[in-house]
């Protein structure tokens, strides 16, 4: 008997496991099926208006990117705080925390945040609401990476560069980052794949335009909004439409993925 | 040059925390109208745009025709007992001009219970969904597989948790709801096809941070169980989830917050009705998608009700993270 109910065990979460991966194989299978029809090289030459995806994927990878490029510095340094300078008092470790739930906040309530103090003062939506919203979503990604990488730091480093009479700033910034790089980096890569295939927080602050624009001030072109849009139109050109630019959009989160993998990896083989 | 250092690192440190309490002021200084206008009885209150007469804008007469055209499936049952009147149909209003007795002429009633109904259903159908299945593909990869098996799947598992939920949404409604409304009839948008698609949605999630709590477990526990003679399932029950417990209900509660606040996944496919579901197969409506779909078209009160909502889902979901990372999961 026990026997027998190990043997079903054992099945029944071998089962589960295939279904699962079923499921998921499913939903890759179409996606690259669906997207690959779809996929020529107007897709890249053409906007939106013309029936291209352009104009779009530009857009996307704008606002993430300058959401990135702000979000390092204040997400590294932050981290930077929380480890090297808080200790473990308690106002570190409630922030720590804080950020820590932050990371899972659901996205659309950060659009509705942004909504409320960037939208409706200014009265349109705009490239800078998007990239704020990202921005806010990215940060504690940023924070907890940094700050858990640098705890992986051996003290010794820190007390050999303070033993040589080095200050506490050239400490962390040459011996403790740069110890960190590869896991930080990895934190990094990592962040923009999760807000580059971001919708919710888009959807009404920065809206999505069909024409190509680099004025972050004004409606902005946004995969990912388009792709919500197209999916939902009667015509079968535009779903199809829909389905490459979900094709493109999760290849290029993969492929990130990947990379901050690979990044991680060589660190820890060296 | 220190201090400096230091003065700007705190100041970045201290940025979430100005984040956070803005996001909870200014949500509750937007929704401050619609809290003076229904309070406490927002929860309770089913009929979501309803206006005595007063003209319809376009918008809330298309949405009320879909409603009018669901009518027919609708069945009342246990969700609503006490909810006798909320049947949105033509008839209902008219008659309803009586019934608020402390309301002006042109008074629009808003509620949010069928969207919390609907997020609560939808979220508790993808739990029921997904908790089987990730905890398979959990004890799958940590106990049974062989680690040539296991590292190529677990990759591929953590590769689909980093897949945009959006794509889940698009696949859900043009391949997984048509195939669920075979199965069972029904709308090929339904709560439970919304449950289904979310579930599936968090099962990598889930896996792989139940895999993770699991290979946490000591090896010379396990070893000893299995020296005197237990099976792999005995192991399993009586050594790896009472030790690794803890991080898995923290795994389970996390993916809950996680379907809770989820857009995207959903808004393709749960209809957005504003509408109780009397059978699972019947479209209604969460929070998060009526968050997405109406604040464009909203000004003034309308647009006070969704932030009303906005905070809701903020401090629900925010209790519910909460609880799974500092209670469950603190010491990682």
């Amino acid at each position: 008997m026990r026997l027998i109910m190990n043997r079903a065990f054992i099945i029944f979460s071998t089962l589960a496991a295939i279904v699962g991966l079923l499921f998921l194989g499913w939903i890759l299978f179409t996606l690259f099926s669906k997207g690959l029809q779809g996929l020529s090289f107007d897709v890249f030459r053409k906007d939106l208006i013309e029936g291209g995806l352009r104009n779009v994927i530009v857009g996307q990878i704008m606002m993430s990117g300058i959401a990135t490029f702000i979000g390092i510095p204040i997400g590294i340094l932050a981290g930077i705080y929380l480890q090297e300078y808080g200790g473990n008092s308690r106002s570190t470790e409630f922030l720590r925390d804080l950020s820590d739930v932050m990371m899972s906040a659901p996205s659309i309530v950060v659009g509705t945040f942004v909504y409320a103090i960037v939208v409706v003062p200014t009265g349109h939506t705009s490239g800078w609401a998007g990239v704020l919203a990202l921005f806010i979503l990215m940060v504690p990604i940023i924070v907890r990476t940094t700050d858990d990488m640098l705890k992986l730091v051996p003290i010794e480093l820190r007390e050999a560069g303070i033993a040589i009479g080095a200050s506490k700033y050239h400490v962390t910034m040459n011996i403790v980052v740069r110890y960190a790089k590869a896991g930080i980096l990895t934190g990094i890569l990592l962040a923009f794949a999760r807000v580059v295939g971001e919708t919710a927080p888009l959807i009404y602050t920065s809206g999505s335009s069909e024409f190509w624009s680099t004025d972050l001030t004004g409606t902005f072109p946004s995969l990912t909004v388009s792709i919500y849009n197209l999916a939902t139109m009667p015509d079968d050109k535009m779903v199809q439409l829909g389905w490459t630019g979900a094709f493109l959009l999760t290849t290029m989160v993969l492929i990130i993925n990947l990379l901050g993998r690979y990044a991680s990896n060589k660190k820890r083989s060296k | 040059m220190e201090l400096l250092f230091k003065k700007i690192a705190q100041l970045s440190a201290s940025l979430v925390f100005v984040i956070l309490a803005a996001t909870t002021v200014v949500l509750y200084l937007s929704a401050k109208p619609a809290i003076q206008e229904f309070g406490a009885g927002f929860f309770f209150e089913s009929r979501w745009a309803v206006e005595e007469k007063v003209e319809l804008s376009p918008a809330e007469l298309s949405e009320l025709e879909l409603l009018e055209a669901d009518k027919s499936t609708f069945i009342s049952d246990d969700f609503i007992e006490d909810e006798d009147d909320f049947i949105m149909d033509d008839e209902d209003f008219i008659t309803d001009d009586d019934m608020e007795s402390d309301s002006n002429e042109s008074r629009i009633v808003y509620g949010a219970l069928v969207p919390i109904v609907g997020t609560i259903f939808s979220t508790l159908i993808a739990m029921l969904f997904s908790l089987p299945i990730a905890m398979g593909i959990a004890v799958f990869l940590s106990e049974i597989a062989p680690s040539a098996l296991a590292k190529p799947v677990g990759v591929a598992i953590e590769l689909l948790a980093s897949i945009p939920s959006i794509i889940y949404g698009m696949w859900g409604l043009f391949y997984f709801g048509p195939f669920i409304a075979d199965l069972f009839g029904g709308n090929t948008v339904s709560l439970l096809v919304a449950g289904l698609v979310l579930g599936i949605m968090v099962i990598p999630f889930m896996a792989a941070l139940s895999r993770d709590a699991i290979t946490t477990v000591p090896d010379m526990l396990k070893e000893s169980a299995y020296a005197m003679g237990a099976t792999k399932l005995e192991v399993i029950k009586d050594v790896v989830f009472p030790y690794a417990k803890s991080g898995i209900i923290g795994s389970i509660i996390l993916s809950f917050g996680r379907a809770l606040g989820e857009t995207m996944a959903v808004a393709f496919v749960i209809g957005g009705v504003y509408q109780f579901a009397g059978k699972i197969t019947d479209p209604t409506n969460s929070i998060p998608v009526v968050l997405a779909n109406s604040f464009a078209e909203s000004s003034g009160l309308s647009l006070s009700v969704l932030f009303y909502l906005a905070l809701i889902l903020f401090v629900l979901s925010f209790a519910v993270i909460a609880i799974a990372k500092l209670y469950f999961l603190r010491g990682k």
